[in-house]
């Protein structure tokens, strides 16, 4: 992937499901300073769907990229403000 | 007739200045409204202590919390268990009344059923990594959603109010719960 972003921080939530994944991306997003990037890296599918409907319904973070691997998912979230 | 009169025209029908300062009033009252409702809000009523059912009211909760929403769960009858520190570890999943267990209802109504129907569940969250009850409770609590206890149903069951968690709220009734629907986004019963 060509780094358009640099992480700022990365969240490991592998093993956990649905709500722990969006839960603790928001409690990690709210430690962050306006700019920075999250890294979330989870084993749940369904995170795939579920971080991007929280990231297109809350304000101040924007969903940057996302990226499907062997059984993980990497999502990339940025705090706007 | 002229129509760039100051005032009130002659036909009694209001100036241009006039409907300029109403546009400007009304155009304050919608930044007012928009801005003033920034937080959405979200208010549930869990009515049930069955393990099953105490899982929905408290993903949907956490979940509309890390959304931003203000969300309240107004918890009566046996929802009052999921509250209850000590019950909320022991909720049971019931093996009667559900056609889709693998045991037929006959079976499942024999003693000790419902122990092995629950054992079983719990050892799926287990495996699962499912979030326990206890900790989404503890998280909705961390997160900022108001749990509030009936307090109809706790004198009704006999319940203590020290057993809850702390940060639960008790001393409500339907009133509470109905103001909170009335200004909710979000109204949900489960």
């Amino acid at each position: 992937m060509s780094a358009e972003f640099d992480i700022t921080e990365t969240l490991d939530v592998k093993g956990a499901s649905c709500p722990m994944p969006v839960v603790k991306t928001k409690s990690a997003i709210d430690d962050l300073a306006e700019g920075a990037v999250l890294e979330v890296v989870a084993t749940d599918p369904g995170s795939v769907s579920d971080i991007d409907g929280w990231a297109a319904g809350t304000k101040g973070v924007e969903l940057v990229d996302q990226e499907e691997g062997d059984d993980v998912y990497r999502h990339y979230v940025r705090k706007t403000e | 007739m002229s129509t760039d009169t100051p005032g009130a025209s002659a036909d009694g029908a209001p100036s241009r200045a006039e409907l300029a300062a109403r546009v400007g009033e009304l155009e304050d009252a919608l930044a007012e409204a928009t801005t003033e409702g920034d937080a959405r809000k979200m208010s549930i009523v869990a009515t049930k202590g069955t393990l099953d059912m105490a899982y929905p009211p408290l993903i949907l909760a956490s979940t509309a919390a890390a959304f931003g929403y203000d969300v309240t769960v107004f918890h009566t009858f046996w929802g009052l268990d999921i509250l209850h520190e000590e019950r909320s570890k022991n909720l049971k999943l019931s093996s009667v009344g559900n056609p889709n267990m693998p045991v037929p209802n006959a079976v499942a109504a024999l003693p000790g059923m419902d122990r092995v129907t629950t054992k079983m569940m719990e050892r799926r969250i287990e495996g699962n990594d499912t979030a326990t009850i206890e900790e989404l409770v503890e998280t909705s609590l961390d997160m900022g959603v108001e749990f509030q206890a009936c307090q109809m149903t706790i004198d009704l069951i006999g319940y203590d109010e020290n057993n809850f968690y702390d940060g639960v709220t008790t001393g409500v009734g339907a009133a509470t719960a109905l103001q909170d629907m009335a200004d909710a986004d979000i109204q949900l019963l489960v």
